[in-house]
């Protein structure tokens, strides 16, 4: 169980990592979500004792990383620089790696085997290509069979091949009973294989939580309606027990609603209905309110979203983060 | 802790592992070895000419040796190349995660390195001994002469010892061109330069290739005002200096 307690570390000015404390759960995958510069891999480079926290810690399983013995055994992590001499053949950085941990050899020709690259282990890691590499970084945290992984934006400019190739592997992994924490600044990609989310922005936590918890809260459906009419059709929906939340440009939503159901009602209440449209929050959206506040260079979220409104569906939103974005809103039309 | 003995198998695999690190030294073997043999070859055919102003006898030893002043910049490049590669590479964060114990990670390389430099600098010293010798002719001398065994010995010492050197700054330094930029000139120029200028060349002395060098000479040559193990020690006082300088580097810096 990696635990980080309080970690913070600041370079100069910048506090890359502020006040970070979350535990890390044990045998399921866990999505380490934030925006780029957020400090993801800052931290991730805390737990290895490769920087050093201005305050706070880190354990694993109780203890500090440099105290544990042959690391390769326990974590095994893909970094973000890929850390491979160009002049040296897969297997022999494999080999020096398992050499340091007194790792047997034959596990050098299991990993190649496990992540495709028995063919080019005698090749210079020069001539790989992006996925190749990223393939012998995987390799290289594989190779001590170790409880717990850690990988830093794998799917960082892979193929569509490569990137279900990882996500795969994630889940076995977990699925076999590891520990595997992952970074991304993707939600679509941490929706795909997470099981638990914790996200970060500007260095703080902002969330920890179950994956099915975080969808649940952020994936509201609700049915849109616009009608020149307004007064009637709440009436009408008061009517039927339903209520509506004001939704952006004059629009009404109704959480959950069907909307065959309320189609067939403004119908029977003689209201004309401009936009009847069932609306689905995607986490994307969930997640790019989160950390709106927190990204570094963030181009305005709700003046994008709300240049192409009439043409793509909005999201449902949540009453926390829509406050915000409904304020934008009104302040990006006056 | 990590295993020391697993972390120096795995340091081994690391240098013989890349192509530069053992092209250099193959280059030390033959620069060294070639050099002395063509001087040598060279004395022996101009012998009057050539030692026609000498006033102390001539020094057959150090005539052999005599590409060391070359083939010390090849393992300076070793050096450098061996610990500098990580850095370039990034490399040492998978090192660190590998064996985050700094100091065993460190005392390994160092000892790998250092060890290996050794041999190859005594295969190398004693080859173009001999062979600068036979090249000698009539003017050789032989390992039994007195301080001749000392010189020749000394000689791998001291390339040893500019090899632990170099690998200490490049530790401090964490990058192998800022390091072979500041290491080729001054040994190559500044140093050499800085030996014949008047009142500098009392403090250059001191300099770690001017002090090992006094190890080479079988006749002292009047230049250090210390016998020939005093300086190679100051030698080696420099390269533990720069070693414990690394040490503090990669104890207390980030990867
Ligand atoms: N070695 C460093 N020196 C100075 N600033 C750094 C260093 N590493 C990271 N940073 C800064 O810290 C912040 C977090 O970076 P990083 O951890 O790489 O974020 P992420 O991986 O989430 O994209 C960024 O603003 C980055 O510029
Ligand atoms: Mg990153």
């Amino acid at each position: 169980m990696i635990e980080l307690h309080h970690l913070t570390k600041r370079y100069g000015d910048k506090l890359a990592v502020d006040d970070l404390s979350f535990r890390i759960p044990e045998g399921v995958v866990t999505g380490f979500l934030g925006p780029n510069g957020a400090g993801k891999s800052t931290t991730m480079r805390m737990i290895l004792d490769l920087d050093r926290p201005t305050a706070g810690k880190v354990t694993i399983n109780g203890r500090s990383y440099a105290s544990v013995q042959d690391p390769l055994r326990e974590i095994g992590a893909l970094l973000e620089a890929k850390g491979v001499h160009p002049g040296r053949t897969a297997y022999d950085h494999l080999l020096w790696m398992a050499q340091s941990n007194r790792i047997p050899r034959e596990r050098v020709d299991q990993v190649l085997d496990v992540v495709g690259l028995t063919a080019v282990a005698k090749k210079r890691a020069r001539g790989f290509s992006l996925g190749m590499g990223q393939r012998l970084g995987i390799a290289s945290a594989l190779l001590g069979d170790p409880k717990i992984l850690m990988f830093d934006e794998p799917v960082n400019g892979l193929d569509p091949e490569g990137i279900v190739w990882i996500r795969k592997l994630m889940k076995a992994l977990a699925a076999e009973g590891r520990t595997v924490f992952v970074s991304s600044h993707l939600m679509s990609e941490m929706a795909l294989t997470a099981d638990h989310l914790v996200v970060i922005g500007r260095g703080r936590l902002l969330a920890d939580l179950p994956m099915a918890e975080f969808i649940r809260q952020n994936s509201r459906s609700a049915v849109r309606l616009r009608t020149p009419q307004p007064e009637q059709l709440l009436d009408a929906l008061r009517g039927a027990g339903l209520t509506a939340e004001p939704g952006p440009d004059g629009a009404w939503e109704v959480v959950d609603g069907d909307p065959a159901l309320l189609g067939d009602l403004a119908a029977a209440h003689g209201v004309t209905l401009h936009e009847l449209s069932p609306q689905q929050a995607s986490l994307e959206d969930a997640f790019m309110q989160m950390t709106a506040d927190s990204v570094e260079y963030h181009t305005d979220v709700a003046a994008t979203t709300g240049a192409t409104g009439a043409a793509t569906p909005q999201p449902a939103q949540q009453p926390g983060w829509g406050a915000g974005w409904d304020a934008r809103q009104a302040g990006k039309e006056s | 802790m990590a295993a020391f003995p697993a972390v120096v198998q795995s340091e081994w695999t690391k240098v013989r592992s890349i192509r530069s690190t053992v092209w250099t030294l193959v280059l030390t073997f033959l620069i060294v070895v070639a050099m002395g043999f063509a001087i040598s070859l060279l004395t022996k055919l101009n012998y009057d000419q050539f030692t026609e102003h000498n006033t102390a006898p001539f020094d057959a030893t150090t005539t052999s040796l005599a590409g060391i002043s070359l083939g010390e910049l090849a393992i300076v490049v070793f050096g450098v190349l061996a610990v500098g590669n990580e850095y370039a590479s990034g490399m040492i964060r998978v090192s660190l995660a590998t064996v985050p114990q700094r100091g065993v990670l460190m005392g390994a390389k160092t000892a790998v390195l250092g060890v290996l430099a050794f041999l190859v600098s005594l295969v190398t010293v004693f080859v173009a001994f001999f062979l600068g010798q036979a090249a000698l002719g009539q003017y050789s001398t032989g390992l039994g002469e007195p301080h001749v065994l000392r010189a020749v010995f000394g000689a791998a010492c001291y390339l040893t010892l500019l090899c632990l050197f170099s690998i200490g700054v490049t530790m401090m330094l964490r990058n192998q061109v800022l390091s072979l930029g500041i290491l080729i000139p001054f040994f190559f120029l500044v140093s050499p330069i800085l030996s014949i200028v008047p009142k500098v060349k009392d403090v250059v002395r001191y300099f770690p290739d001017r002090a090992g060098s006094a190890a080479l000479q079988v006749y002292p040559t009047g230049d250090h005002p210390y016998g020939p193990w005093t300086g190679l020690l100051i030698c080696a006082a420099w390269a533990a200096a720069a070693l414990l300088g690394g040490y503090l580097v990669l104890k207390k810096r980030d990867a």
